[in-house]
Formats: C-alpha cells, structure tokens, sequence
C-alpha cells in the first residue's frame, strides 16, 4: 500500500515563541497514500509544526517541499493551492450554513472550468451540491449536502471537513486530533474512510496523544517530545508502552494499578433528577444512581448527552427541576454550593480555566477558594496570609504542582500544572464524595498518569468517587462500576468486569440489546 | 422572517390604518385614507429603512453597529452643508447642489463608519463604546460646526442660515396615465388617481426600497455575501478558507455607514430643506430595533420598517382628522399621545413579542489571529 513516493517534506523546521522554542530542527515527510501518525503530549510542538505546514505561521528556519519543490506558504490559501487540506480539532464550520456553502466558502467558483474574481458573482448551490454528492460517494462519506451544518451529528461534521479539504482539491489531509470528539463507532468509521482515503492516493498526517488508535491505522509513527522529533517508527516495531516512553522521555505506567474495591456504606444517593440545560432543554431525564464510599463510578457517555448538567447540578450550580439528592443521608437538593461543599463534596469541573479557577489570581489564592472564609485561614474577616502562605507552599509539594513560585496567576501554569491546583485544593479537605468531570481532558500522558493515581489514592481512602467522562479508557481503567448516560437517561448500569469497550459503546451510541 | 412575524406586522399595520380609515371616514373615502397613507408609510419608513439595511451589513459581518444614529444626523448635516456651499458660495444650479448633497451625506456616513471600523476592527474597542463615540461625536460635531458657520464670528453666513436649494423632486409614476382612459365612473378615477399617489414618492425612498433587494441578493445570493456572513458567524473558519477577515469587515461597515449617511440625506434633502440639532430624533435606534425584529434579513427589517412608518403615517393622519375624532377616543387628540405610539410599538416588539431571534453568533466579537 505504501511506497516510497515523497509527497511532502519537511526540513529543520524552527519555530520561536517570545520564550519558547515550539519547533527545533523537526524534520518530517509523507508518503503517498500513507497514513503518518504524529504523535506527542501536549505542547510538544505538533500543532505548531502543523500550522507551519498549512501556512498558519511562518517557520524561523527550515523548508517544506510539496512533490519535491520548495513552497512559500504565507497562508492557508498557499497551503489550498498545493493541495493540503486541514480538518482542525474544533472544526472551522459556520453551523447556520448548509454542507454545500460551507463547502464553498472562499471557493465559490472553483468548480467552474474558469475562475472567476468578481465578488458579486451568484453562487451556483445547486452545482456544487452535485459536486459534493459526487465526492462523497467516491469516498464513502454519505454527506447530505443540504442539511445545516449545526444540526449534523459531530461524526458528520468531521465528514464534511473532509469533503472540504477533498473539494479543494487536496491529496495531503492533516487531521488534528480527529478522535477526540467521536463515539468509539465513529472513530471506527473514520478509520474506514481514512483507508478509502489513502486507498485512492490521499496522503494522511493523523495527529493525536491516543496510542491505541496509532497502532491500530498508521503506516508510520513520528513521536515528537518538547519540540524536537525523537523518532520514527512503525506500529510493527513498537507497542504502547515503547510508543508511551518516547514521548513522555521516561518510563510510564500506563495501566493504574489498583485492588479491588471495597465499598462500605452510600454515600451519594440520587433519585430521579431532572434537569435543564443552558437553553432550557430537558438535559437530564429522571436519573437515579448511588455511589457508595470506597468505590469510583464512571459516567459514559458522548459529550452533551447530559453529563455537564447532572454534574452541575450535583455541585450546585444549576437548578434542580425535580428529584432529589443525599450526601451521606443529607437531602442537599437546591442547595446552594457553598452548603454541598461544607457537606463534604469536592468538585472537579470540566471546564477548569472557567469554573475551577481564577486564572488571574495566585496559585495560593486559588488553593483557598473554597473555605477561605473558615478559621484555617481566616480571623473573623481577615484573611491571615501566613496560613494561606503555608497551605500553598504544603500543597505545592505534596501534589507536585510545577510553578516558579506560589504567588505566580494560576492562568501562567500549564494545563497539567493548573488541573493539580484544582486537585489539591479540593482533595486535600476532608471530603466524602469527589465529583470529577472529565478530569484529563487535554492533559498530557505524565499528568494523566499522577490524576488517576490521586482519584484511586481518594476511592481507597474510602471516599465517593464520581467519574464522568467522553473518554472510554479512563472511564474503564478507573471505575468500579460503569453507568451509560445517553439524551439524559441512564440506559445502562454494568459492574466493571461485566463491561466491554464495544458493548459500552453502542449503549453510548444509543444502541440497546436487539437479543 | 417567518410566518408568525409577517402575520403579526400585518395584523399591526390593519389596525392602525383601519383606526384612522374609522375616524377620517366622515371627511374622506376610505380609499383615499388608505392610499395616502401607504404613500406617507413608504415615505417615513425611509430612513428605518436604509437604518436598518445599514445595521445588517454592520452585524452581519459581525460589528454591531448602535452609531447608526449619529452616523444619519452626521451625514444629515454635512450633505446639507455641502448643497448649502455647492450653491450659495460656488453657485451651482440647484439640481447639482442637491445631488452633490446627497453624494456628500453618503461619503460622510461612510467616513464614520470607517471610524467605527478602525475602532472596533483594528482597534478591538469595545463596539458598544465605539457607536457611543460616534453617536456623542455627531452629536458634538454637528450642533459645534452648525453653530460656528452660520453664527460664529466671521462666518461665511454671516449670523444667517441660508435658504437650502431646496429638495429633491417627485418622481411621477404615470398610473393615472396609463388606467384613467379604463375608467367610465368618477369613482374608477378617483381610485386610480389615489393609488398613483403610492407610487409618486422621492429618490431616496425608493432607493431604499430597491436597496432592500438589493442587499438581500448580495448577501443571500452572491459570493461577498456568503464571505460577509460567514465572517460574522465564524471569522476563524473564514481565516482557514483564505478568507481575509478584517477586509470583509472594514467594506461591511463602511458599506453599512454609506447607507446610514443615504438615511441622512433623506432627513435634510429629501424630506425637508432645513437642519436642525438632534435632528434625527432616535430614528437611529429605531432602526436597530427594526433589524433585531426583522432577525438580521433586509427583508424582515423592512417591514419592520414599514409597521414603524404606518404609526408615524397614523401621527400625521390623527393632526388631519383631529377635529372630527369622536369623543370617546379623545385620548387621540393629544398629539403626544399618538406621538408615543411608534416608541411603545418599540418597545412592545422587542420586549418580545415576537418571538426569539438569533443575531449572528461573532456579532460583537472582535476577531484575533
């Protein structure tokens, strides 16, 4: 499938942030028709040698050969014109627009034999819907092409990128982080048109942090670590564990090492909530569950099936339709965050740079937020600075948050660094339920490894644990036991060794036994 | 612009001119109220009309734009002005002067709206502190430079505001012409006689019309529309597309503020000769009010346009009619009263009564690279 045609090359790339050397030296080519998997944490520099490559940035050294001749790329529409098309990890789609017109824009009229320059030329809907049937049957995409885009399935969304990129013309794709978004079936789908892809010539660059995937569809595998290229290497010759150490630089434990739960007494008891999302819709749907000490229970499911509002409203944050909720047989329902916290409830939310912290304040402010008001650190109503000053200081240490001081605006600390802010200052007090939202998103593989050894830390301590999270491996690497949320109902409840990855995800997918 | 807001703009325009139809019915036929008033609706809805068009270009490229207001009194003055100048000091004719008035208002509703622009494109202000800069500019500018040239010591006027040459001219539809000889009864003629009057209105108004579908085939139908709006959906998907986002954004404005400064000229060369301060009395709002309810559409702003011109139609009418209004509508004889009902109307549609609308969703955001 793959030979040796160089269809893109990269040469001594450098790229210089005020700071930062975000690239240095990378070189890195493609084959044609084969699927090259860039691999790294984040901040390793793989978006940034992604940008250089579409023309987003221009590199301080180094050159990028298409089919052997030296390009200028001052812009996408360099990139464009030599045939690279990028599907961006948020995709760049106007929702309000149909497939066809965001298929067009800023290439209304390439489908004509000439082009043409004057602006108020009339659009020809009708023949670039064709156009766009015509690529998505040749590719096994199934786009409609006059469906809005918001309405689309995220899966669907991405095929239109696709389309996009095909429509221009594009034999190099790059796909940024293409899974993260996706139900285990649509990242199987995705794989499958990558290989009809590749199969009629396209040449793939498939960025992600996911190992498993890497192995599972690319040709080759370039690992890359703070800015430099470590290696290159097959899925033959390597696994995860060999894949995990290039790019963390040291050994990593990939699976969490924990014994058997030993749950005691409930401690969350939720009967039939229903709440409502942002725009008023029905998010969750009469949910019951418990979680009792000692035990993590993972929450599965694809983003927006109603996660976000159940954990809101666990948290106190959102209005409580109807039902009820205990925390250790206090009815706590509608009540305000501050009492929840004090009833022993450690929050870690999803979004952790808007809801977890204040990112202009310090780290030590930010490790007091939540009883800041209590006599650990306060007189009456003066804070005592040398309570906070030691609180941080111990804290920093203890769950080995990296900053060069603790007086440093928490927004200044990397993702990894500002989540363990969060971390500590919630698991440090002595709670009995931990609520933690997606807790590794966007994480790198070192920070993920020491937040899954904390949580377990938690769970044999004999605290609550409630995990929710978009991410299958964590969700089954971390829990106990296994609820499937999906449109705001819990469509199933399994014991972690009952559970397998293809079972869960059709119940993510909204799928039921046909038996 | 659904159904359910073509029904309600409907449903308010028949009241208002089955109320003024049900009060004038003593002195005049019904026909002959209802025609005048379409022809004084269309006429007053002008400057909402082109206020709003301006406001659609503005936001949906994603710059909200509430210096609407003081770009139409600006560009009121200065397109005065110049036909003031064009014939009194370099002694044009007066069809010259009038139209280099009209030139002048639009290119002093674009020069603020390219203001607007650089303040809130390149500069990233705030676009709520930048129309309030426009509007207290124009307010500023035009009552200083009014006071000072006409007034001001030395002025070239000498403490008098000169005559204006005066308006722009009807132009005449030939209806009667061509219906009249069909008609055997006086009845027949009076009604061909009174639809003629819909049709016979001044340039600008029905440049605003056309402009309304214009804007919408532009905007729906054309390339640069569907780069304008995509640049005021979601600027960074346009960037990827080789879209230049700040280029699409500066033409919009300074587009939107060509039609705010063509609203301008209707208030000082085509409705009345004259300026006064403050000349434009909210209108400006108003027309960010008429694009909200027409939800961001040429179209649906129009017609919001037009309910907003029938409630001044039916002011006018009531000052008409105010001898014979029966007594137990005396209320209407305040003229205050029926003065208030274009801002009540306002104010009831964009309370809501219409329903949820959905502004363009980086309307307001500035763009960063």
């Amino acid at each position: 499938m793959t030979n040796k045609e160089v269809v893109l090359e990269a040469k001594g790339i450098t790229k210089r942030f005020p700071g930062v050397l975000a690239n240095d030296k990378v070189d890195f080519d493609l084959h044609k028709g084969e699927i090259h998997a860039l691999l790294g944490e984040n901040g390793a520099g793989k978006s940034t040698l992604m940008n250089v490559l579409y023309g987003l940035y221009k590199a301080d050294a180094g050159e990028v050969r298409v089919e052997g001749k030296i390009m200028e790329l001052h812009s996408p529409k360099d990139a464009i014109k030599h045939g690279i098309g990028m599907v961006h990890q948020h995709f760049m789609l106007i929702p309000v627009f149909t497939v066809t017109e965001n298929i067009m824009l800023g290439a209304e009229t390439d489908h004509r034999a000439a082009s043409n320059e004057n602006p108020l030329v009339k659009l020809d809907r009708r023949e670039v819907a064709q156009k766009v049937r015509d690529l998505s049957h040749q590719y096994g995409l199934d786009v409609d092409p006059e469906a809005i885009v918001g309405d689309l399935p995220v899966g669907i969304q991405q095929r239109v990128e696709i389309v996009k990129a095909l429509y221009r013309k594009a034999n190099i794709l790059i796909l940024d982080e293409p899974t993260a978004v996706l139900t285990p079936q649509e990242a199987e789908d995705l794989f499958r048109i990558m290989h009809e892809l590749t199969a009629q010539g396209v040449s793939i660059i498939f960025i992600t942090h996911k190992l498993k995937e890497v192995l599972k569809v690319a040709d080759r595998i370039t690992v890359m670590r703070s800015g430099r290229v470590v290696g290159t290497t097959t899925p033959q010759e390597s696994t995860e564990q060999s894949l995990a150490e290039m790019m963390v630089g040291r050994e990593v434990i990939l699976t969490v090492q924990k014994g058997p739960a030993k749950p005691a007494e409930t401690v969350l008891t939720v009967v039939d909530l229903h709440v409502k999302d942002m725009r008023g819709l029905h998010a969750v749907r009469g949910v019951s569950f418990e979680v009792r000490a000692g035990e993590v229970v993972g929450i599965a499911g694809v983003q927006g099936n109603g996660q976000t509002e159940l954990a809101e409203a666990l948290t106190g944050l959102r209005h409580i339709e109807s039902g009820r909720f205990f925390l250790a047989g206090k009815d706590l329902t509608g009540k305000p965050p501050r009492v929840i916290t004090e009833a022993g409830l450690a929050n870690i939310p999803e979004d952790r740079q808007r809801h977890g912290l204040v990112l202009s304040y310090s780290v030590a402010d930010n490790m007091m937020l939540c009883d800041y008001y209590q006599p650990r650190f306060s007189k009456g109503v003066i804070i005592q600075q040398n309570l906070v000053d030691a609180n941080a200081a111990r804290l920093i240490k203890e769950y080995d948050v990296r900053t060069p001081s603790a007086f440093v605006a928490t927004g200044k600390l990397s993702g990894g660094n500002q989540q363990k802010v969060i971390v500590a200052r919630e698991l440090s007090r002595p709670v009995k339920l931990v609520v933690a939202s997606q807790p590794t998103r966007g994480l790198d593989v070192g920070s993920i490894e020491y937040i899954h050894k904390e949580i377990i830390a938690m769970r044999d301590r004999g605290v609550a644990v409630l995990l929710i999270s978009a991410e299958l491996d964590e969700i089954m690497s971390l829990s106990d036991r296994i609820v499937v949320m999906y449109r705001g109902q819990i469509v199933a409840e399994v014991d972690r060794k009952d559970a397998t990855r293809e079972q869960l995800g059709l119940w993510m997918a909204g799928v039921h036994e046909t038996a | 612009m659904d159904l359910r807001r073509f029904g309600f703009i409907l449903l308010i325009i028949i009241v208002l001119f089955g109320l003024v139809v049900f009060i004038g019915q003593v002195k005049s036929p019904p026909i002959v109220i209802i025609t005048s008033m379409m022809a004084t609706t269309i006429a007053v809805a002008t400057p909402l009309t082109l206020g709003a068009l301006a406001g659609v270009f503005c936001e949906r490229a994603g710059v909200v734009n509430i210096g609407i207001e003081g770009m139409m009194l600006s560009s009121a003055f200065f397109g005065w002005l110049s036909a003031i100048y064009m014939f009194h000091v370099f002694g044009f004719p007066v069809g010259v002067s009038i139209w280099t008035g009209v030139l002048f208002a639009i290119l002093s509703g674009m020069l603020m709206g390219l203001l607007l622009a650089v303040l809130s494109i390149t500069y990233k202000v705030d676009q709520i502190i930048g129309g309030t800069v426009i509007n207290i500019l124009a307010v500023g500018l035009t009552g200083f430079l009014n006071r000072q040239l006409f007034f001001g010591r030395g002025s070239v006027f000498g403490g008098n505001v000169p005559n204006s040459p005066g308006v722009l001219p009807t132009l005449h539809v030939p209806v009667t012409e061509i219906f009249s000889p069909l008609c055997h009864s006086a009845e027949c003629l009076q009604v061909v006689t009174s639809i003629n009057k819909v049709f016979d209105q001044k340039p600008v108004a029905i440049s605003a019309i056309l402009l309304v579908f214009i804007a919408h085939y532009i905007l729906f139908y054309t390339r640069w529309g569907l780069r304008a709006r995509a640049v005021g959906e979601h600027p960074k998907a346009a960037d990827t597309v080789g879209i230049n986002v700040f280029k699409m954004r500066y033409a919009s404005v300074i587009i939107g503020g060509g039609l705010a400064g063509l609203a301008g000229a209707y208030f000082t060369i085509e409705s009345v000769p004259s300026f006064e301060p403050l000349l434009t009395n909210g209108r400006g709002f108003i027309s960010l009010a008429a694009m909200i309810f027409g939800n961001w559409t040429p179209i649906g702003a129009w017609t919001a346009a037009l309910v907003f011109g029938a409630s001044q139609a039916l002011n006018i009418n009531m000052q008409l009619f105010r001898d014979v209004i029966p007594p137990q509508l005396a209320i209407l004889q305040q003229s205050y009263v029926v003065g208030l009902i274009p801002y009540i109307l306002t104010m009831i549609i964009l309370t809501g009564i219409i329903g949820r609308t959905t502004p363009p969703a980086a309307d307001g955001v500035p763009y960063e690279k």
